[in-house]
């Protein structure tokens, strides 16, 4: 490949796999909402209940 | 009270089904051929400005007013813009939000049952042994309808059905327990699947099975850089219309989506996640596909010229050859893996075309689940049925340009009016902070407010008056002569007059002037299924005054 085509690449795939990859870590590391929210799957985790 | 008690099984599930909605055929088959068209590697400088100050913005804008319509009990967006702006007429703009997807669905799902069809005949060897041209032809007799290449009698006809059917019973089984599950299998397989042909389009060696060019040849076609384009208003212009179809923004299904958010959870971060998974998806796999692989077994003068058809002509009449050049194994695998890759981007978004009027006819009508996703089916059906049997006349054609082209970008003009200056930017902005899990940048309320709906007039008004062979130098020193692809020459029909009146072939003028006649029966369709939405949101407001709740 030509190195002007190969910079432009490279640079761009680089930056968009790190940015996916990032904002999806930072989801899958966001501290827990307390229940009820809007999700089914954690309405029984014991942790996310709301002390009222 | 509402039949609507719909929720998300897991925020992952959200993002996935976002971002499946996001992902469409048209990041691998749309994305690389404007890259090709607009300046190779230099397109990607404009696509992530527009990216950064219009399809972010657009994401964050839909996304908060989903989540604030969902908490009145909105699901769709006649009544979700209803309870943003003050005045009568918005709810019928929202309308906008079903009927685009109700068209788009209509013909979306016949290029989506291709793809079944397509993964079927890879697996029984059908291209093996067949030169492009054959491939081509088997092609043209598939949507021809007329003969049969599986056996099966109106084989097109029978994979559309089983695609629409199949759509229909997942949307049946509800937000969490269908369309979610989808999305969690059909996007990592996606995934999967483009990363296979991804080191395929990287791998292409000149010489070995029946290769002309390496890899390189290829990615030097669309990556090399051409940065005089960059002055261009045209490759501006593509690159912002490129954003707005590859986010799915302007449609109301991601309205529909956030609506079933509650107001203290995330949306900033998670519209962030979806739209740069698209990104990913488009940008790094869509890139390293379609072209590469082309050029490798055909060259650049032969791809250049198949690109003037876009990227399905490519998809579908070139690849499966390409395949079969890999061995009869590896060409099958590869042929499940494209068009296996090509169902999942389809189904992840036409479900999502369902649920606007799935959320609508349960707010409203109080109608079941069933009874809603069922009553979408039939129309689609009804209503694409003349995009498969008069594929050859156009009508596929008009329904993508008027519903699945000029409709997103007027709704979206007028979602970005309603956001920033009715219901008021510093309103819309709290929406968007809300619950957020991201600090989000506060130039971001500047680019809301001002230049979003800016950048979205410029590609309205370039779609609306655009130059004679996109020339804007010569359009703007005073020759303004309008190209046949302006929403107001295509709305006279300009192109096909023009032919008609040019053709001496007895034959070749009847066959226009059979297009002709298509091309208006389905306007005049579109806008009676339009005008039918809109009767039945004036029922829905009608009810709601009777019902005290207005």
């Amino acid at each position: 490949m030509n190195t002007s085509a190969l910079v432009i690449m490279l640079t761009t795939m680089f930056t968009v796999t790190a940015l996916t990859v990032y904002f999806f870590w930072r989801v899958l590391n966001a501290p827990p909402k307390p229940e009820p929210d809007s999700y089914l799957d954690n309405d029984d985790e014991p942790g996310r209940q709301e002390h009222i | 009270m509402s039949a609507n008690k719909e929720s998300w099984g897991s925020r992952v599930g959200l993002i996935l089904a976002m971002a499946g909605n996001a992902v469409g055929l048209g990041n691998f088959l749309r994305f690389p051929v404007q890259a090709v068209q607009n300046g190779g590697g230099a397109f990607i400088i404009p696509y992530l400005v527009c990216f950064l100050v219009m399809g972010i913005p657009l994401l964050w804008i839909e996304w908060s007013m989903g989540r604030f319509g969902g908490r009145f009990g909105n699901h769709s967006t006649p009544y979700i813009v209803d309870t943003m702006g003050k005045h009568r007429l918005w709810k019928y703009i929202g309308v906008f939000g079903i009927w685009t997807n109700i068209a788009v669905a209509a013909y979306y799902c016949y290029i989506e049952s291709w793809t079944l069809s397509y993964v079927v005949h890879s697996v029984l060897g059908t291209f093996n042994g067949m030169d492009q041209e054959g491939v081509a032809a088997f092609f043209n007799t598939y949507v021809s309808i007329g003969e049969s290449t599986l056996g099966i009698p109106l084989e097109a006809i029978v994979f559309y059905v089983l695609c629409l059917l199949l759509n229909t019973w997942i949307l049946s089984k509800g937000l969490a327990g269908g369309v979610e599950r989808v999305a969690k299998i059909g996007m990592p397989l996606l995934i999967v699947f483009g990363m296979f042909l991804a080191y395929k389009g990287f791998t292409i060696t000149a010489g070995e099975a029946g290769a002309i060019n390496d890899s390189s040849v290829g990615l030097n076609f669309l990556w090399t850089p051409d940065y005089t384009q960059l002055w261009s208003p045209t490759v501006w212009l593509a690159a912002a219309g490129q954003i707005f179809f590859t986010l799915s923004v302007g449609m109301g299904t991601i309205h529909c989506y956030a609506s079933y958010v509650r107001s203290k959870d995330d949306i900033a971060l998670s519209a962030m996640s979806a739209g740069w998974m698209n990104e990913f998806v488009e940008v790094v796999l869509g890139a390293s596909i379609l072209i590469p692989i082309s050029i490798g077994y055909l060259g650049i003068d032969r791809v250049t010229e198949l690109v003037q058809s876009g990227g399905l002509g490519l998809a579908f009449k070139t690849l499966p050859f390409l395949f079969t050049q890999w061995g009869e194994v590896l060409g099958a695998i590869a042929g499940v893996m494209w068009f296996g890759l090509l169902f999942f981007a389809g189904i992840t978004s036409s479900l999502a075309m369902g649920t606007p009027w799935m959320g609508f006819m349960q707010d409203e009508f109080n109608w079941s689940r069933k009874s809603a996703a069922w009553s979408f089916g039939l129309i689609v059906l009804l209503l694409g049925m003349p995009t498969v049997l008069f594929f050859h006349y156009g009508v596929f054609d008009e329904y993508d340009y008027w519903a699945g082209t000029v409709s997103l970008v007027v709704f979206a003009l007028c979602e970005s009016i309603l956001f920033a200056w009715i219901f008021g930017i510093d309103k819309g902005w709290r929406e968007i902070i809300s619950g957020s899990d991201i600090k989000v940048p506060n130039i971001y309320k500047f680019i809301i407010k001002y230049v979003t709906p800016l950048l979205l007039l410029f590609v309205f008004i370039g779609a609306l008056i655009t130059p004679k062979a996109n020339d804007w130098g010569a359009a703007l020193s005073g020759n303004w002569e309008l190209d046949d692809s302006s929403i107001i020459k295509k709305l006279m029909n300009s192109g096909l007059h023009r032919q008609i009146a040019e053709a001496t072939d007895p034959a070749v003028i009847a066959q226009l002037q059979d297009t002709l006649f298509y091309v208006n029966a389905s306007r005049i369709l579109l806008v009676v299924v339009f005008l039918s939405i809109a009767g039945l949101v004036y029922i829905a407001y009608k009810k709601r005054v009777r019902e005290g709740k207005i």
